[in-house]
């Protein structure tokens, strides 16, 4: 028999954790000044998305923001089988120079993060390259670490972290479940 | 559930609704790497792929070789002209030999239907129909399913008309049935004499006059009349063929609506379509050869998959995050 759920972050929990790490973004850099937000498809890209509308209500400014989908950059694809769908990437700016803010969901092995690296390097050379994740549930198998996090948290055996957006996913909720579970 | 390719493209006949929809939609964010300052992504990197041409071909075979290389495979070109071809090899040989270098991949243009069939058969390699004989050339027909689609954002419906030499062009068979499969409606226009028997048995309706396909038509795609039809007595001469079946801007400017035009190239302007028809701007025919890049990507990218030789012994398992 499965355990339950159990909900880590519901949806006013998210709206403010968020909240907070567009502030800890802007801490950082000092400002907006050469700033751009890259969400990591699927989820990613809509909490970028409410990070840069955060940043915009403080600060009066829009930020250049952009989708990046990894699946041509992973390094599993040696394996045989169907193909994973590819979604679209789209960096609307010259990232030369800029500081890149990469967001995600949840970093665990590190090696979605490796992939998104190789493929901004392909649009040009950023300053800095920081990265930005509302769950760090640790298990990384990569030297990759997050410099601003929502919530960390340890995942017990057999479960794991399932993030929701309502863009997609009708709500806002971050949940532990049973691995067997389909979300 | 996970759609797949399996393990070649030989024809749209054999692929459903469904997978035919797959590699549309993995084509669709393919377009943006080719605007990138780097135009390349790392996915084939280490695959081999020989681009076996036996016909003369510049624009498939430049645009499979560019696929593959924004794509990080590596590819070889064989040329039937100045290989062991010419020296009598069979077909099969030849494959066996690029096999016994651990060839990853084919992508065959061969003079004879169903020449990509028999070497799909033969060897663990994924194959490629790039043209063979009259029979189909599968990556033009979804090519031109993604350039009707970028326009008209449905297939569904549109009503499409294949004018010119449909009894020799393997071009319009893949276009037959790729677009009856997505549900648009298809008919074809051109001289009795190039049109197959019994054509309504695909499920197309046929035109005697260009002027009545236009008049009927969302968009044309017009095929290029093979200047060899003339010795070979199937129309009495070009300016006749223009006269009757051109397509012509004073024609096109007599339709109740805009007809989008499209030819898979390359063109005899002047004999099926006209200069101001071909530059126009309802002319799409450039957007396809930018869509023909990514429609190759995406088909290689499926097919990478589809392994014959692996397929019971590996898994499929992905990363997590």
């Amino acid at each position: 028999m499965a355990a339950s759920n159990s909900t880590l972050l519901d949806a006013r929990a998210v709206d403010r954790t968020l909240r907070r790490m567009a502030d800890e973004i802007l801490e950082k850099n000092d400002g907006t000044d050469d700033l751009v937000i890259v969400g990591i498809q699927r989820r990613g890209v809509q909490l970028a998305a409410r990070i840069v509308s955060s940043i915009s209500e403080r600060e009066g400014v829009k930020i250049p923001s952009g989708a990046l989908d990894i699946t041509l950059y992973r390094d599993d694809l040696q394996t045989v089988g169907p193909r994973p769908v590819v979604g679209p990437t789209d960096i609307p700016i010259d990232i030369e120079g800029k500081v890149v803010v990469i967001v995600d969901d949840v970093l665990y092995t590190g090696r979605t993060i490796r992939a998104a690296l190789d493929e901004l390097a392909d649009f040009g050379r950023p300053r800095r390259i920081a990265l930005a994740v509302l769950i760090d549930r640790g298990g990384r198998e990569l030297p990759i670490q997050p410099d601003v996090v929502g919530k960390v948290v340890s995942v017990p055996a057999g479960h794991r972290v399932d993030v929701f957006v309502k863009e997609l996913d009708d709500k806002d909720a971050v949940i532990l479940a049973p691995k067997e579970q389909a979300p | 559930m996970t759609l797949s390719l399996g393990k070649d493209l030989l024809s749209l006949e054999a692929l459903s609704r469904e997978q035919i929809q797959l590699v549309l939609d993995t084509a669709e964010p393919l377009k943006e790497i080719s605007e990138r300052a780097i135009k390349k992504v790392p996915t084939l990197r280490g695959a081999t792929i020989a681009n076996l041409f036996f016909e003369a071909s510049t624009r498939t075979r430049v645009s499979f070789e560019f696929a593959e290389k924004r794509m990080s495979a590596d590819a070889v070109n064989v040329a039937a002209s100045g290989s062991s071809v010419s020296k009598g090899e069979t077909l099969v040989d030849t494959a066996r030999n690029l096999e016994a270098m651990r060839i990853d991949m084919v992508v065959i243009r061969h003079g004879s239907s169903g020449a990509a069939a028999f070497l799909a058969d033969r060897i663990q390699s994924n194959v490629i129909n790039a043209g063979d004989g009259t029979h189909e050339h599968p990556t033009q027909g979804l090519l031109d399913l993604l350039t009707l689609r970028d326009r008209f954002k449905k297939l569904d419906g549109l009503k499409v008309c294949i004018c010119g030499d449909v009894l020799h062009s393997r071009v319009a068979r893949s276009n037959i049935w790729g677009l009856t499969k997505m549900g648009a409606e298809v008919a074809v226009c051109g001289p009795r004499s190039l049109l197959p028997n019994a054509i309504e048995s695909m499920g197309v309706t046929v035109f005697d006059r260009i002027e009545a396909a236009i008049e009927w038509a969302d968009a044309l795609n017009i095929l290029r009349l093979q200047l060899e039809r003339m010795q070979a007595g199937y129309i009495p001469s070009l300016r006749e063929y223009n006269r009757v079946f051109g397509v012509t801007r004073e024609r096109l400017d007599r339709a109740p609506k805009d007809v989008l035009i499209l030819h898979p190239g390359p063109m005899n302007r002047g004999v099926e379509i006209d200069s101001d028809v071909a530059d126009g701007p309802h002319s799409v025919i450039l957007d396809q050869v930018t869509n023909g890049v990514a429609i190759r990507m995406a088909v290689l990218y499926l097919l990478s998959g589809g392994k014959a030789s692996l397929a019971d012994a590996a898994k499929s398992g992905g990363a997590d995050s």
